[in-house]
């Protein structure tokens, strides 16, 4: 019983707390200062036709490296939780005929969604981010129907690995050729609004897709191991 | 666009509620889960200004007047990040419930006492 009024005080308290703010919430009417620039000086300095795109990957650029490593260090967090226990060996099953029928037809189609959409992170909505989650959901299926598969395991530690260090080097490319630390201008900025334009963008939102959707199918594999 | 504001903050009630009354781990889990959508959904209703339309200069766009056409892009930006963050972190936690439940075979946060001071 006691526990129940703290809950409910708590609760209270926060309903004070936060009752004045959405009462006086008043709605946005112009562009803050720092969007004022991304939205003015973007589309020149950066070149991409998304400007989400264009402060995730160019202005924020250090966020997103931080961004992934948070993933990264996820995934090593659930690999050493799930692999501290003696790993027993199960019987498995094959799967069934439909589910392996199905793969065959669906899982190119998938992936081939998934890097559509971080391919074109520059132009329309999605990108890396949204690309390696489809990526991993493909990849999931294929896991389900051939469970006894070994190459998956050391194409993904490869994919994830090379892509983590392509990330960092374009970073350091930036820094070397341009203005500094993840510049997309070390290649020509091209045509606005062309799929191969804004500088480095594609390629560096292509590389955080691989690196997303590896992590994610890494954490997928622990946990299928479990 | 105060309504979604508070709608959000209604969610973040709810998470917190079910994360200090619920018993079960899994539904603590949820809980968190939704104070997260609850955060997402305020920041994006601070970005958006009525009337404007993504922050995307396709056609759709006058790129000479987009200061005045398109919503701030920093909130969108802030919320893919946050998502992605939440993902990894509410993964994290569902495979620490399972260890612990392997171990004691329950899902009751209260059987699971060690840490408890």
């Amino acid at each position: 019983m006691g526990k129940r009024i703290i809950v409910i005080i708590t609760l209270a308290l926060f309903v004070f707390i936060s009752l004045p703010l959405v009462l006086d919430f008043i709605p946005t009417q112009e562009l803050s200062y720092v969007s004022q620039k991304y939205v003015k000086d973007g589309p020149e300095e950066v070149g991409a036709q998304n400007l989400v795109t264009a402060i995730i990957v160019t202005y924020r650029g250090f966020d997103t490296l931080g961004e992934v490593a948070v993933l990264f260090i996820a995934t090593a967090g659930i690999g050493f939780i799930l692999s501290r226990e003696k790993w027993r060996k199960r019987k498995q099953r094959c799967s069934s005929s439909i589910l392996q029928t199905g793969t065959r037809v669906l899982l190119p189609l998938i992936i081939m969604f998934g890097i559509y959409i971080f391919i074109n992170g520059h132009l329309t909505p999605g990108g890396g981010f949204q690309g390696g989650v489809i990526i991993a959901s493909g990849i999931l299926v294929y896991i389900l129907a051939t469970p006894k598969n070994k190459l998956i395991d050391f194409l993904i530690s490869l994919t994830e690995s090379i892509s983590g260090f392509g990330y960092v080097l374009l970073g350091v490319l930036g820094l070397i050729l341009a203005a500094g630390f993840l510049d997309n201008s070390i290649l020509p900025l091209g045509k606005f609004g062309r799929l191969f334009s804004a500088g480095a963008i594609p390629l560096i939102y292509s590389l955080i897709g691989l690196k997303v959707g590896s992590e994610l199918v890494n954490i997928l594999k622990y946990l299928r191991r479990d | 666009m105060q309504l979604i504001t508070g709608l959000g903050f209604v969610l973040i009630m709810i998470g917190i509620w079910g994360m200090l009354t619920r018993k079960n781990m899994i539904k603590i889990v949820l809980g968190f889960s939704l104070i997260d959508t609850g955060i997402h959904i305020i920041m994006v209703s601070i970005g958006y200004i009525k009337g404007r339309t993504a922050p995307i200069l396709n056609k759709a766009v006058d790129k000479a007047k987009a200061l005045q056409e398109v919503v701030d892009p920093v909130p969108s930006v802030l919320v893919l990040t946050a998502i992605v963050i939440g993902l990894a972190v509410t993964a994290l936690m569902l495979v620490y419930v399972v260890r612990l439940q392997k171990k004691k075979k329950s899902m009751q946060i209260d059987d699971h006492g060690e840490l408890e001071w």
